[in-house]
């Protein structure tokens, strides 16, 4: 009895779970031994630069392909379409009908979900009004702009109220005002009780929204925790100018600082900043400006993924 | 089961209020011009059809020695104006009881009687369904007129009863209701898992075979996508149908009613007809849904298209033999064969009264509907979703 309400509990607080999650296409493994919790109610974000193996992965825990080995538990289910009808998913390449019109799109896709056609019409109109796209409503598809089509099948996404929600590139499309209303309805969706898992390449969405993130580099998990924790794998980074070229206070600097303009670049030594200080102050140094930086995700990506993991997303972002 | 067909559902309702709200389904609906074409086109093959099939005979009930002058005098014609200018004559020898003899010589089916000559030649009776048919009368006067060897001023006189109900008459009828039927649900089968075939590469280029595909099993998006095209052709059907039925009324004496009447009488036959349709287009839809999920253009579709059609034709092929010899092995065959079943039962039942075949036959092509669709789903998870993990062939089915 005891075991079984703290099975229940277990299941209620891991909304996703994942475990040693392989898929080979033919001769190539796109994910290698993925293992991953995404706890309830949390934001969780998918990094890694394209073809490192976030949407396998993403397709593999919703149930439209089956892993070559491992197993996932989605919504208290092993099989992930037995709970469709809780989870809202938004696919990488984005797909509707150019004929229908955009609330009753947004009603197909509740449906789909099991959501009644008429309680689906209703939501639709709530929702295209709330995002300024109520007078599109009777539009067909092929009349909206590429970011409006995006927005309507977000919203068909999360039509029928779903416990997961799960969104491949979200971001990817949509211009920066639209981002930041795609973050917005992510933050209240979370606010809700739903769990948001999403995969990006964009750092910066990761860092502002999520609890927690699983960098993925090369079909596996380089790290799966709190972003925090990603950031504390790191040491703060030292930005120092001196009046002084030269004198006692250079032995304070690590020999693996580097020069950016005028200033000297390197990790904070295991000290702490008050020896660092003293020591410049005793060696003259003449202090000009001395900041003392958190690492942020990025930093931690490097770290952990890797200088060509970085740059390939760096790339991408670019793009 | 429920969440399987409620998902069928959502997508054939989708499906099909997409085809007929359409301004594309005009066209569907103008359809049956086209094959009205090819019908022309291929009129010759129905014809040769019909001209293989048995021709009715004229029983002829008499002692030996009066059938051998009428057959004399039939070979005289006959070398005159061709064998097929003649009606075809077989000899029976009286019996006690003739009025029996005579009603179950009319109900012979092998060969087909179309009337039966009895009495003498100097007192002839002619029994028959004979309204319609004054050459066959006027050939059997003839006949009799050069066995008893009188002039051509000295017609024997004729006692001509007319009875309905023979088998004769009709048989070569039934021969063409079987192959209108056979031509209908092939060209029609034809068309529409084509269209089905369109709409899924359609659906897989628009990507939004991935929220369907992360939303309800395979199978339900089958099954609905087979059944609103199904929904929409039925509906269209109704329109032919009727639209048919109003010309015929217009153009034809005695309207609809005077179509050639199947063996298992209207009712049943277009009963039959619409699940025939049914189990038909299900069969080939569902092979075309498996071809067609494996394409990603139109082109591949197209390509695939071509032998696919081919093999279609080859079938309807296949089932048309049936209407010649029911119950050759060639016609058992295509009525065993899942693929050309609906085509070869739906001849049957222009053809032969008996109603537990298709009972049988219906059961059995619904089992193969199911595996198509089952092995599809299989198919596409594996093959276009890349779903599951690698499996030798031979065991592919327990994926």
């Amino acid at each position: 009895m005891l075991r079984q309400a703290q099975h229940e509990l277990a299941e209620e607080r891991i909304a996703v779970q994942a475990t040693d999650l392989v898929k080979d296409f033919g001769d190539t493994r796109a994910v290698d031994g993925v293992s991953l919790a995404v706890p309830s109610g949390s934001i969780y974000g998918l990094l890694g630069p394209n073809g490192a193996g976030k949407t396998t992965t993403l397709r593999m825990l919703i149930g439209i392909i089956d892993p070559s080995s491992g197993t996932r538990r989605v919504l208290g289910r092993n099989r992930p379409l037995e709970a469709a009808p809780e989870i809202g998913y938004l696919p990488e390449e984005r797909g509707l009908y150019p004929a229908m019109h955009a609330r009753d799109a947004i009603a197909f896709m509740g449906a789909l979900r099991g959501l009644p056609i008429a309680e689906g019409r209703r939501r639709a109109d709530v929702l295209l009004g709330e995002h300024n796209l109520g007078e599109w409503a009777k539009k067909p598809i092929r009349s909206l702009s590429k970011g409006m089509a995006q927005i309507v099948q977000l919203l068909g996404t999360i039509v029928h109220k779903p416990r997961l929600i799960v969104l491949d590139e979200p971001f990817a499309g949509l211009d920066a005002i639209n981002q930041a209303r795609l973050e917005d309805l992510i933050r209240r969706e979370t606010r809700a009780g739903a769990t948001v898992l999403f995969s990006t390449h964009v750092i910066a969405h990761a860092e502002r929204l999520c609890e927690q993130v699983a960098i993925i580099a090369k079909g596996k998990v380089a790290f799966d925790g709190r972003v925090d924790e990603a950031r504390a794998r790191l040491r703060p980074i030292v930005r120092l100018r001196t009046r002084a070229a030269d004198g006692p206070w250079r032995e304070a600097i690590p020999a693996s600082a580097r020069r950016e303009g005028h200033e000297y670049v390197f990790e904070l030594p295991e000290g702490g900043p008050e020896p660092l200080l003293k020591a410049l102050i005793d060696g003259a140094a003449g202090i000009e400006t001395l900041a003392i930086e958190r690492p942020g995700l990025h930093d931690a990506f490097v770290a952990i993924a890797g200088d060509s993991a970085a740059a390939a997303m760096e790339q991408e972002k670019a793009q | 089961m429920t969440r399987l067909l409620r998902s069928a559902f959502v997508i054939a309702r989708r499906d099909f209020t997409a085809t007929v709200l359409s301004k594309t389904f005009i066209f569907f609906l103008l359809a049956p011009l086209f094959p009205a074409a090819m019908g022309t086109l291929f009129g010759g093959i129905g014809a040769r059809v019909a001209a293989q099939t048995e021709r009715p005979a004229v029983a002829v009930v008499a002692s030996q020695a009066e059938f051998k002058q009428i057959e004399a005098a039939h070979d005289e014609m006959t070398e005159a104006l061709g064998d097929g200018a003649i009606v075809k004559l077989v000899g029976y020898s009286p019996e006690p009881d003739l009025a029996g003899q005579e009603k179950r010589l009319l109900a012979n089916r092998s060969p087909p009687i179309r009337a039966v000559l009895s009495g003498s030649l100097d007192h002839p009776r002619l029994v028959g369904s004979l309204a319609d048919d004054p050459a066959t009368v006027g050939q059997v006067k003839l006949l009799i007129e050069r066995a008893q060897g009188r002039d051509a001023d000295q017609r024997p006189d004729i006692d001509v009863s007319d009875v309905k109900n023979v088998s004769g008459p009709s048989q070569s009828d039934r021969v063409t209701t079987a192959w209108g039927a056979q031509a209908i649900l092939f060209f029609l089968t034809l068309m529409l898992s084509t269209m089905v075939m369109s709409q899924l590469i359609e659906e897989k280029s628009n990507k939004i075979i991935e929220v369907i595909a992360a939303a309800v099993p395979i199978d339900a998006m089958f099954v609905g996508k087979l059944f609103a095209m199904l929904t929409a052709s039925v509906l269209a059907l109704i329109v032919w149908i009727s639209a048919g039925a109003l010309l015929l009324q217009v153009i034809k004496h005695g309207g609809s009613g005077s179509l050639p009447p199947p063996a298992v009488g209207w009712p049943w036959f277009l009963l039959l007809s619409v699940i025939y349709f049914a189990m038909n287009y299900l069969l080939f839809g569902a092979a075309f849904l498996v071809i067609g999920a494996q394409a990603s253009t139109a082109r591949e579709v197209q390509t695939m298209s071509l032998p696919v059609t081919f093999a279609q034709m080859l079938i309807f092929a296949f089932a048309a033999t049936a209407i010649n010899a029911l119950n050759s092995p060639t016609a058992l065959a295509a009525a065993v064969f899942p693929l050309s079943s609906p085509l070869t039962m739906m001849a049957r039942g222009a053809e032969q009264p008996e109603i537990w075949p298709h009972l049988a036959a219906i059961l059995w092509q619904a089992l193969w509907v199911a595996l198509i669709l089952r092995f599809g789903a299989k198919l596409f998870r594996r093959t276009v979703l890349r779903s599951g993990p690698r499996l030798p062939w031979w065991k592919f089915g327990r994926a």
